[in-house]
């Protein structure tokens, strides 16, 4: 397996419910290309990261006003 | 669904209890789009009150959710539209780049990269980084990756196919990781990972 291919199935290395005959071929790729291995532990890390920190938090205050004013809105359509 | 039905029937604290539930999500999907807090509020209005018009229309063969996701993206891409003066902007655009197709910068992150920056310089880092993608990658990325959509769920959102979801998330993904590694590789912030003042 070339790295290009294994980046194409980085997915089934992300997946960790994927198993069967393609990771067992993934992971053996992994075991002789460093390179491969940083790029698969650092996209994880990737998404990790941008799961764990909310960079687009509703402030409550905004939240209520939005809130109220999505009710307004919906109330006063005419439906 | 029950919910749903109810405000289907025209009970507006079934609906009221719906608009709870999604806002912030609809509010973060928003603004990973528009990229602006104002025009991100106005989408989530707007896309609450379409969902609230057309809920008659909700076919109930999709999850709600899914169908008001989709409301918000089209929302926040006309919304995107009329601050660009009228050019059209679509799910498409710029995805035919070949950057992120293969990594090029293969340097190692350090193994703690969070510890490195203070909570709001990462959130400045995270926020930059991903508004350097292309909508239609940023998109995919956040209804998969941040917001736990299925690929069949982000597929139906953005009426894209499977195959195309898959090839944007990968994209994404790798784009975004080539660019952290700009902060994270070992070695960045060398005083602060030794832990010198």
């Amino acid at each position: 397996m070339t790295c290009t291919e294994f980046l194409q199935q980085l997915d089934e290395m992300l997946d960790p419910a994927i198993a069967g005959p393609l990771r067992a071929e993934l992971q053996q790729h992994l075991r002789c290309c460093e390179h491969c291995e940083i790029t698969l532990n650092t996209t994880r890390k990737t998404i990790e990261i941008y799961r764990r920190h909310e960079i687009y938090e509703l402030p409550e205050d905004l939240r209520e006003r939005l809130h109220e004013a999505i009710l307004t809105k919906c109330k006063g359509c005419g439906k | 669904m029950l919910l749903v039905e109810r405000a289907r029937g025209g009970d507006m604290a079934a609906f009221e209890k719906l608009v709870r539930q999604y806002e912030r999500q609809v509010f973060r999907i928003s603004q990973h789009i528009v990229q602006n807090r104002e025009d991100a509020e106005d989408v989530v209005q707007d896309a609450f009150l379409k969902a609230y018009e057309k809920l008659d229309q909700f076919q109930g063969n999709s999850k709600f959710y899914t169908w008001l996701v989709r409301i918000a993206v089209n929302e926040s891409l006309m919304r995107l539209r009329k601050r660009r003066t009228g050019r059209m902007v679509s799910i498409d655009e710029d995805v035919e780049t070949e950057e992120g197709s293969m990594p090029r910068d293969l340097a190692d992150w350090s193994p703690d990269p969070e510890a490195l920056y203070g909570q709001s310089e990462m959130g400045e880092i995270l926020r930059k980084t991903i508004q350097g993608l292309p909508p239609g990658f940023r998109v995919v990325f956040v209804l998969r990756d941040v917001e736990g959509l299925s690929t069949e769920e982000t597929a139906e959102s953005l009426g894209l196919s499977i195959p195309a979801v898959k090839s944007r998330l990968l994209r994404a993904r790798l784009q975004l990781r080539e660019r952290l590694t700009r902060y994270f590789r070992k070695g960045a912030r060398g005083n602060a990972q030794d832990g010198v003042k």
